[in-house]
């Protein structure tokens, strides 16, 4: 071809640490066919110089496994939030903007801290309570395969946190626990043996900033990369929730 | 006093042993520069191999252990492949009680699926993201205990060194806050290193982006033996790609999937030709070296490149939806083209180290106090892994490293405690070398600089390996070496600094590509996923031994030497998949 090489432009939202003022950077790439955002980040890391030719350092950001499973790379790209590895170039339109998910607190660049997601996780108790990881000699309860098969989907939630970033309702100046740990915890509250502490769950989320902060927004449908039905599930949970709460003024 | 054991990575190993620790009563400070939620076990696909028999096919554990070892071309530690077989089915039946949503029959059983090397069903899944519910389980049973105060978390923390005493007994480590870049010393009764594979010495590949081998590379500068590093296994179907090759899982294959290429423009089922009793399902070895014949001598390969057709269009969607979903859609996703209607093209990938640290029967390396759990470990493989056999061992392993982690701790001669002042050194040694590196201001660039290492390494020590090759290949890794003294970091930040990081972790991915380099160049059979033709064949009376490498201070090269092994269990045979396996 006689023509220049075809370019990617990139403005990326900069940030040196979690108080620094935020700017951004260009920055062109090579373009290549089946290149993501990713890809590109690397390309940058090789040659951190600006789209005017200054020298700067390389974007820090968080990522794994590229296969869209790990949930690391989350960024917000023109304004959506996805996962950076399967943000193929040739789906977006340029300049590509990236930019951090505020919604959490910004480490470095588009590196943010999720931590809030995995203590959520704790608040709703997601896990199934065990007595040991030893033998029981007995087999756990045969399931109901369309039961598994859905219990399936929902356990493909890799905690990226697009939901979080989506939801009107999750923000510094909010409490409200989110729709992952929500669709978690109905997984658990499903599961045959999991369920026997349904009530635990059911009532660690009538506190402040339990399910009654969810606004119906059904944004996090939309942006669950995983397709992961959960307003479906937050709507059945709600309904669990509300019972519990019933029963629970009977029972005082 | 409460035992106090580090774990150093969070994946499917370091998950497993941490809950055998705290059942056991002791505590855990569990390293991993990642949350471990996202550790590299979750790119598992396929499957995890155990025994259930319930498809009618009197599969046996023994028939397991037999595949496993026949698979591995007998050089596998025999009495641990068969501790690790007949764990395999109380393994599943926890990961159940766990709430793994396994895939399932109608009638609400777990579901079995073939897998290569293998005649019967005998893997477990859950869709096609096994060792991703695999690991949230388990992290699931972590958080549980974190909330009880027996698991401290350093998460974004990486690992730098041990810490011995004068002894010699492996006492604490030496880590890092990624982001605050601070540099610690922790004492430990035991610590475990469960770390992964070296996946990044080769660059691109199916591992992810965190598997670059430097903790392992790490303590064997500081003197652990390596166990068999020239066996790297490259999985034959991966999706080709710049950034990574993506793994197509084998379970294609265990589902139906056919591989193929144009030969006088019908097409060539050449695995089915060439291995009748297997077809598509021939260990991974195998099939890479076919369709690297296919493309490479032959030169069949699709339009004249590197690929070869991995065909599912035969099967019915809403099967293929059922058993492999994630994966179809992860092609569709980065290929744009639909494996439901047309054929898939791939090509073989690094995927898998069946060498690493090695390691007792019970997980302790010759360091003692020092532990080696899951894919940075040896065992378990021999020169070749069989699909869905990895998920087990990580676990299997765990199992076996938490419970020994614990009974050394209370009885082993662990010598003199490390006093305040030996904390200090250790931690300033680590630090001094690391304001080195922040100061550095050559020319090179450390991405850059591992580009060159992946393409080297890719090239040579790969599925053919020639010992001229191998030589050169040698050279231009030392090269490499020098060459890294000359990087100039562009980024000299007191905060979050990933090129620091990434540069120390480079010089020990150098140091790792020499070691397996360099056990290839001395092994002269072939046998496994390693493959000379000049040597074509296996010799058993010269190499049915363990390579064992030794660091050299002075040269910074592997020193080679071969160990016996125990092989009491099943008497060594040829190993021919045209034909069924006999015993």
């Amino acid at each position: 071809m006689a023509e220049a090489k075809k370019k990617v432009h990139f403005i990326i939202e900069r940030q040196d640490g979690p108080n620094s003022k935020p700017y951004t950077e260009e920055f062109e790439v090579d373009y290549r066919p089946a290149l993501n955002v990713v890809a590109s980040l690397m390309e940058i890391q090789k040659n951190p110089v600006t789209k005017d030719g200054k020298k700067t350092t390389a974007p820090v950001w968080e990522c794994n496994c590229l296969e869209k499973v790990c949930g690391a790379c989350m960024m917000v790209i023109n304004g959506k939030a996805q996962q950076a590895c399967a943000a193929l170039i040739d789906h977006l339109e340029q300049p590509i903007r990236l930019a951090p998910a505020r919604t959490f607190p910004v480490i470095r660049d588009l590196a943010i801290d999720r931590t809030v997601m995995f203590e959520n996780l704790k608040r709703i108790q997601g896990w199934v309570k065990v007595d040991g990881s030893w033998e029981v000699h007995n087999d756990a309860p045969r399931q109901n395969p369309r039961t598994a098969a859905t219990a399936y989907e929902i356990s493909r939630c890799m905690t990226c946190g697009c939901c979080m970033e989506a939801c009107p309702n999750v923000n510094s100046g909010s409490d409200f626990i989110g729709p992952a740990a929500l669709g978690q915890t109905h997984l658990f509250n499903m599961h045959p043996i999991g369920e026997y502490f349904k009530e635990d769950r059911l009532n660690a989320l009538m506190d402040k900033g339990g399910i009654a902060s969810c606004g119906n927004s059904q944004n996090c449908v939309e942006a669950c990369p995983k397709e992961i039905k959960l307003t479906t599930y937050i709507a059945k949970l709600n309904r669990e929730v509300n019972k519990q709460a019933l029963k629970n003024m009977f029972n005082k | 006093m409460k035992k106090k054991i580090i774990v150093v990575g969070g994946g499917l190993s370091g998950l497993m042993a941490t809950l055998k620790i705290c059942e056991a009563g002791g505590e855990v400070e569990l390293f991993s520069y990642c949350p471990v939620k996202r550790s590299h076990s979750l790119c598992a696909q396929g499957g995890m191999n155990a025994c259930m028999d319930t498809k009618g096919e009197n599969d046996t554990v023994y028939e397991h252990f037999d595949d496993t070892v026949y698979g591995g071309d007998f050089l596998a530690d025999q009495t641990a492949v068969q501790g690790m077989t007949d764990a395999a089915p109380k393994l599943i039946k926890m990961f159940d009680r766990m709430g793994v949503p396994f895939t399932r029959t109608a009638e609400g059983m777990l579901d079995l699926r073939n897998f290569g090397g293998q005649k019967n069903k005998r893997t477990l899944f859950s869709g096609s993201t096994t060792g991703q519910q695999l690991l949230y389980a388990l992290d699931e049973q972590v958080r549980a205990w974190e909330l009880k105060g027996a698991v401290k978390k350093y998460e974004f923390w990486e690992f730098i060194k041990i810490i011995k005493n004068k002894e010699g007994v492996c006492r604490g480590i030496v880590a890092q806050d990624m982001n605050a870049m601070e540099i610690r010393a922790f004492r430990a009764d035991t610590v475990i290193l469960a770390t992964g594979g070296p996946g990044m010495v080769f660059g691109r590949c199916t591992a992810s982006t965190i598997c670059n081998g430097s903790a392992v590379s790490a303590v064997y500068q500081q003197g652990a033996y390596i166990g068999n590093p020239e066996f790297i296994q490259i999985h034959p179907t991966a999706i080709p790609g710049s950034d990574k090759n993506r793994l197509m899982s084998e379970a294609c294959r265990g589902e139906g999937g056919r591989v193929w290429v144009y030969k006088d423009g019908k097409p060539w089922y050449f695995l089915e030709e060439m291995y009748p009793a297997y077809g598509n399902l021939v260990p991974r070895d195998v099939a890479s070296r076919a369709i690297y014949d296919v493309c490479v001598n032959q030169k069949l390969g699709i339009n004249g490149e590197n690929r070869v057709y991995l065909d599912l269009s035969h099967i019915p969607a809403e099967y293929l939806e059922r058993k492999l979903g994630g994966i179809l859609e992860m092609y569709s996703e980065f290929v744009g083209d639909d494996p439901r209607k047309v054929p898939m093209q791939i090509y073989p990938s690094v995927h898998y180290s069946m060498g690493g640290i090695w390691v007792d029967i019970k997980h302790n390396t010759n360091i003692p106090g020092l532990m080696a759990s899951g894919e940075c470990d040896y065992q378990y493989h021999g020169a070749n892994r069989l699909g869905a056999n990895s998920l087990l061992s990580a676990t299997y392993s765990g199992t076996v490293s938490g419970p020994e982690a614990m009974r050394w701790a209370k009885e082993g001669e662990r010598g003199s405690e490390l006093t305040d002042e030996d904390l200090k050194k250790a931690a300033d040694a680590c630090r001094a070398e690391y304001e080195a590196i922040l100061k550095m201001d050559g020319p090179e660039n450390a991405h850059q600089l591992h580009h060159e290492l992946g393409d080297v390494m890719n090239k040579y020590v790969t599925i053919e390996r020639v010992n001229k090759d191998l030589d050169y290949c040698f050279d231009e890794v030392k090269k490499i070496l020098k060459r890294w003294d000359n990087i100039g970091l562009t980024d000299r930040s007191s905060w979050s600094n990933q090129e620091a990081m990434f540069t120390r972790q480079l010089r020990n991915m150098i140091i790792y590509a020499l070691v397996v380099t360099k056990a290839a160049r001395m092994r002269d059979e072939s046998r496994g996923a390693h493959y000379k033709r000049e040597f074509p064949t296996r010799d058993d009376e010269r190499f049915m031994k363990t390579t064992i490498a030794e660091y050299d201070q002075a040269t910074e090269e592997p020193k080679i030497s071969y160990i016996d092994f125990d092989h009491s269990l099943v008497k060594p045979r040829a190993r021919n998949y045209a034909v069924a396996k006999k015993e």
